[in-house]
């Protein structure tokens, strides 16, 4: 039990300290992970609703497709990621690995499909009766496809969740393409990595005790969101 | 309509995201100016250092690095991974400037024309640990080779790095010495990972490994492991930094490359390396090398 206390008191006097270093990192990793999130986002749920409300060819191929991504090693990716992007790679032209622009580009590729994915689920869960009404009072395709995505908030929100989850507690893909470089690409999860390859385990305890904590307000910030007016009675 | 409230925090929590994206951005590039009022305007800032999880691990390049930083302008991104892929990101022009410690391999670099400027730094000396009580009894073996052979002898467990790295080729060329080209078995255990992880997989199972001086120093507190082999002229640790060759890799930094290989070996930092870990550990965990012939070393 020794190392979780040492761990505990270790965190909570960073915390009261202010300690810089750890709070450039706890910010870094909100800037590089919510942006990942805001990206996959944007590109997830479009994609999700089309697949859940339009018919076409390959659309069984694509959706097992985004399934498949749900689960995609993080750390193919950022070997893939690497590859596109390093130096004498198809993208190295653009000169980004070992940048937080980097690391976004990977975790939002691992997002991506897992907003997708829920989004696709969140509203083929709409009754299909809604989205018959919805047409009929004559809403114009801007209107059906907000008042969808309200039906389907709850879902929504849980892809986001989901998404967020899934890019904020990463580590193989940062580490590959952002280095870990001190200052610059260093987030939680790659420090704490660090910290114990050089044994120093309080200091990677209270890492992820704070690591967690972000994470639990964070997650506990949506879930209220999501939950408001809706407990059950 | 509370629904309208919840998108419309998504929608701002988005916009602060990419504000705060683009802050950030801005900060770190100022921070990135800062240092360079006092030197010439380098034209490509950041240099990319391929290194080995011993520098980094050690803590050695937190002191140096800022300090180069501060006296050149360059911006280095230090990549620390096992030797062996530091010396891969060089062969394909990855990186611009490395810090290895491996010789017989370093040399295809330098023979290919790839690693230019090379110099020696510096050097530790590797060590055997293992369980205090030595059940292979090799602290009585007379080298470094008869020690291992101890080992493969007896019921213990030998932990390797598995990684390719400086230390794991020097383990395996220690092997090989000792007449086993290809240890195995359920005794030879690889983790295939850094220095600091496999001492601590070593401590964990109480089996012997053979490590760096610096790494093993930086975390005896948290090991159960004492040094059971030392001194052997085989068990030399030597750094050596080179540029890569800017001819065969245009994109190469050799401008950035080239400052941080005179860098590591200016007498200011020379001192500042045989001063480091004197403070923590009572001894210092690298011995200056610029300048001196690597056969004379020992």
């Amino acid at each position: 039990m020794g190392v979780y206390a040492e761990g505990f008191a270790e965190a909570v006097r960073l915390l009261i300290s202010l300690d810089p270093e750890v709070y450039d990192i706890v910010l870094r990793t909100l800037r590089v992970s919510t942006t990942a999130t805001v990206v996959s986002v944007l590109l997830g749920v479009p994609l999700g609703t089309y697949l859940a409300l339009h018919r076409f060819a390959g659309r069984q191929l694509t959706l097992s497709l985004v399934y498949l991504g749900m689960g995609f090693p993080p750390t193919v990716v950022g070997l893939v990621t690497w590859l596109t992007l390093a130096r004498y790679g198809p993208l190295g032209f653009l000169g980004l690995l070992y940048s937080q622009t980097a690391m976004i580009i990977a975790q939002a590729i691992i997002a991506t499909p897992i907003v997708a994915g829920f989004t696709v689920a969140a509203i083929q869960s709409v009754n299909p009766k809604i989205r018959l009404q919805i047409l009929a009072l004559g809403a114009s395709r801007g209107q059906f496809l907000w008042l969808i995505w309200r039906e389907a908030r709850l879902g929504l929100l849980a892809a986001i969740i989901a998404g967020f989850g899934g890019v904020i507690s990463e580590v193989g893909a940062s580490m590959m393409v952002g280095g870990n470089i001190a200052g610059m690409t260093r987030v939680m999860t790659t420090a704490i990595v660090l910290e114990v390859s050089k044994g120093k385990f309080e200091l990677a305890t209270a890492l992820s005790i704070i690591l967690l904590a972000i994470s639990f307000i964070i997650t506990g910030a949506l879930t209220y969101l999501q939950q408001r007016g809706r407990q059950p009675a | 309509m509370y629904l309208k409230k919840v998108l419309a925090l998504i929608i701002a929590l988005a916009l602060v995201a990419a504000f705060a994206a683009g802050c950030g951005g801005q900060a770190a590039d100022q921070a990135r100016k800062e240092p360079q009022q006092q030197a010439a305007e380098p034209e490509v800032k950041d240099v990319i250092l391929a290194t080995t999880t011993s520098t980094v691990d050690s803590g050695l390049l937190d002191v140096l690095v800022p300090e180069f930083e501060k006296q050149t302008g360059y911006k280095v991104k230090t990549i620390s991974v096992g030797t062996g892929q530091a010396l891969e990101m060089g062969k394909k022009g990855e990186a611009d400037v490395l810090l290895v410690h491996a010789p017989a391999s370093e040399k295809e670099l330098v023979d290919a024309g790839v690693g230019i400027d090379y110099t020696l730094v510096m050097h530790n000396d590797f060590i055997i640990v293992g369980p205090e009580n030595d059940p292979a009894g090799i602290k009585n073996a007379k080298t470094s080779p008869k020690a291992l052979m101890q080992i493969a002898s007896k019921p213990v467990i030998f932990v390797s790095r598995g990684d390719d790295s400086g230390t794991h080729k020097k383990e395996l060329s220690i092997w090989k010495a000792a007449g086993i080209e290809k240890p195995s078995g359920a005794w030879y255990q690889s983790t295939g990972a850094g220095m600091g992880q496999t001492l601590q997989v070593a401590s964990e199972k109480q089996g012997y490994t053979l490590t760096d001086r610096a790494t093993y120093l930086a975390q005896k507190a948290n090991l159960k492991l004492a040094v059971l082999k030392e001194g052997d002229k085989s068990l030399l640790n030597i750094y050596h930094v080179m540029a890569v060759n800017p001819e065969k890799f245009e994109k190469v930094n050799y401008e950035g490359a080239k400052a941080f290989v005179d860098f590591m070996v200016a007498p200011e930092t020379q001192k500042m390396i045989g001063e480091f870990g004197k403070d923590k550990f009572g001894q210092s965990l690298f011995v200056p090398d610029a300048g001196k012939n690597e056969a004379d070393l020992g």
